[in-house]
C-alpha cells in the first residue's frame, strides 16, 4: 500500500469526525430540549484561546444564523456558570431588563427561564448548556437538577473524545509523513503471525530504548 | 503561671488553667440559645462572587468592594470596583445575606467577570485578600476543577480556619471533582427543598456537611430586580447569613466551634428548640 494509502487508513479512524461532531452537538441540544420539555436547548463552547464563549447549537426556539456568535466567556449567567462550575436554575429572567435586552439583541428569543449547567469532562470546563423555559411545574425538585447534571456530564464526555479526535485529526493533517511512517509500521505488525510480531516487539523495545538513552 | 507563649504541640500541666474558655457552655446547646436574638451586627461577611450591587433594596449598604483582574504584569491585582455586579450572582448572595443576618456588613470581592482564563489565578487572589482581611464569615457560592490550584486552596483554606474565619462553600452536585468545598475545614453545603430559610440539616454522609434552602428562592437581582432561583449556589447564602447570626451572637467560636454548635442545632440533630 502506498504511504498516502496508509495515512487515509490511519485517517479513517478519524475521518468524518467533524461531522459527526455537529450530529452529537445537535443531539445534544435536542435530547436536552426533550428531556425538560422546554422551549429551546442550547449549548456555548469555550474557545480557550480567544476566552469567549461560542454559540454553537440551538433546539427549538433560536436564531440558528447566530450559530458562531461569540460573546466574553466570564460575563452573564452562561459565562458565570462556566467560571464557578455551579449548576443553577433561575425563573422569571424577564424581570432583568439588561439581561433580556442582551440575549434579544443575540437570538432574537428572550427566555423567561434558564437551566444553566457546566460542560465538565475531567477538571476541563468545555462549555455551558443552557435549557431554556422549560414548563414551570408546581413539583419541580432537586431530582431535576440531578437530571440535569447527569445529562450535562454524559454529553461533556462524549464531547470531549470528538474534541480528542478532531486534535488528533488535526495533527495527521499538519505532520505529512511523519505520523505516517509510524502508522505504516503499526499497520504492519498487526498482519504479522503471532511469533513474528513478538521478535519485532523485541526489535522496537531495543529501538526505543536507543531512543530514549 | 508565666506569661511565655504556650509551647506550639503539648500542654504543660500549669498551663491548662491558661486555654481555660473564656464563655460558659450550656448545659444543652440549642438553636435559641446559638441565635435567638442575633441580627449580624459587628460580623463583617464578605461575598467573593460576581460583585454586589450598590443599595439594592434587599442588600442595603455595601461596606466595601473591591474586584481583583489580571494586571498589566500578568499577575492578580486587587482594586476598587466601581463596575457594581457583573452578572446578578452575587448580588443574589448578598440579599440572602441580607435577609438572615440584617445588621451584618457586606463586603464584595469581585473575582468573576475578567475572562475565563485568568479566573483561577483570580479567585486565589481574591480568597487570599479576603482571608487576610480577616472576614468573620466568606460565602463561596463557587468551585474549580483544574487540580493545579487545589494545593493553594486547601492551604488558604485551612489559613482562614486557623485564622477564626468561616469559609462557607457551595457543594457540586455533578460527578467532578472540585474545590475547595470537599476540604474538611470549609463549611460545605448543598441544598434541601424546604421552603424555609432557618431550615437546614447536617449530613452524617459526608463530604457535604450541610443543607440549607436551595430550592426555588426568591432572590436579589440585578437592576433592584427579584427572581426565583434553584442552586447550591443560593443554599450557600443561607448558610453563611446563619453563620453570621450565630458569630453576632456568640463572637468567640472559633470555626471548629462553630461548626460544632452548627451541627448541634441543625433540623435534624437538636431541632428547633
Amino acid at each position: 500500500m502506498s504511504e498516502d494509502g496508509f495515512r487515509a487508513a490511519v485517517a479513517a479512524g478519524v475521518m468524518g469526525v467533524d461531522d459527526a461532531y455537529r450530529a452529537l452537538l445537535q443531539s445534544v441540544v435536542d435530547v436536552a430540549r426533550s428531556i425538560f420539555g422546554a422551549q429551546a436547548a442550547s449549548i456555548f463552547l469555550l474557545d480557550e484561546e480567544a476566552d469567549e464563549l461560542v454559540f454553537e447549537a440551538v433546539a427549538g426556539k433560536g436564531e440558528r444564523s447566530l450559530i458562531g456568535l461569540r460573546i466574553p466567556s466570564s460575563t452573564g449567567i452562561a459565562g458565570w456558570t462556566l467560571v464557578t462550575r455551579q449548576p443553577l436554575v433561575i425563573e422569571d429572567l424577564t424581570q432583568d431588563p439588561r439581561h433580556a435586552r442582551e440575549v434579544a439583541e443575540r437570538s432574537g428569543y428572550v427566555p423567561k427561564g434558564i437551566m444553566s449547567v457546566p460542560l465538565l469532562a475531567d477538571e476541563r470546563a468545555l462549555g455551558v448548556l443552557q435549557v431554556l423555559d422549560r414548563p414551570k411545574r408546581p413539583d419541580f425538585s432537586l431530582q431535576e437538577m440531578e437530571l440535569l447534571g447527569l445529562f450535562a456530564n454524559q454529553a461533556a464526555i462524549a464531547l470531549d473524545l470528538l474534541q480528542r479526535s478532531r486534535r488528533a485529526k488535526a495533527a495527521l493533517d499538519e505532520s505529512g509523513g511523519g505520523v505516517a511512517v509510524v502508522a505504516r509500521v503499526a499497520a504492519a505488525l498487526d498482519e504479522l503471525t503471532e511469533g513474528d510480531r513478538a521478535r519485532a516487539m523485541r526489535l522496537f523495545e531495543a529501538l526505543e530504548d536507543v531512543l530514549r538513552a | 503561671m508565666g506569661e511565655s507563649p504556650l509551647p506550639a504541640w503539648s500542654l504543660p500541666p500549669e498551663a491548662i488553667e491558661r486555654i481555660r474558655l473564656d464563655f460558659e457552655w450550656p448545659g444543652r446547646v440549642t438553636r435559641s440559645w446559638a441565635m435567638d436574638g442575633a441580627t449580624g451586627r459587628g460580623v463583617r461577611v464578605c461575598v467573593l462572587d460576581s460583585g454586589v450591587e450598590q443599595d439594592h433594596p434587599r442588600v442595603g449598604e455595601v461596606q466595601g468592594a473591591v474586584a481583583v483582574s489580571i494586571g498589566e504584569d500578568g499577575e492578580p491585582v486587587v482594586g476598587d470596583d466601581d463596575q457594581g455586579d457583573t452578572c446578578g450572582h452575587g448580588t443574589a448572595c448578598a440579599g440572602v445575606i441580607r435577609t438572615l443576618a440584617p445588621e451584618c456588613e457586606i463586603h464584595s470581592v469581585r473575582v468573576l467577570g475578567a475572562g475565563f482564563t485568568g479566573s483561577g489565578p483570580v479567585l486565589l487572589a481574591g480568597l487570599r485578600w479576603a482571608i487576610e482581611q480577616g472576614f468573620d464569615v466568606i460565602n463561596m457560592s463557587l468551585s474549580t476543577t483544574k487540580r493545579q490550584f487545589a494545593e493553594v486552596l486547601h492551604e488558604l483554606a485551612d489559613t482562614a480556619y486557623f485564622k477564626r474565619t468561616i469559609l462557607v462553600a457551595s457543594a457540586h452536585n455533578m460527578p467532578v471533582e472540585s474545590y475547595p468545598w470537599r476540604f474538611s475545614s470549609v463549611v460545605s453545603v448543598g441544598s434541601h427543598a424546604e421552603p424555609d430559610s432557618l431550615a437546614f440539616f447536617y449530613n452524617p454522609d459526608p463530604p457535604v456537611e450541610f443543607f440549607a434552602r436551595g430550592v426555588d428562592v426568591e432572590l436579589a437581582w440585578m437592576g433592584g430586580g427579584v427572581i426565583r432561583a434553584t442552586g447550591n449556589s443560593f443554599a450557600t447564602p443561607h448558610m453563611s447569613g446563619i453563620c453570621a447570626l450565630v458569630r453576632s451572637k456568640h463572637p468567640q467560636l472559633t470555626p471548629f466551634q462553630l461548626k460544632s454548635v452548627l451541627h448541634l442545632i441543625a433540623d435534624n440533630v437538636g431541632g428547633r428548640t
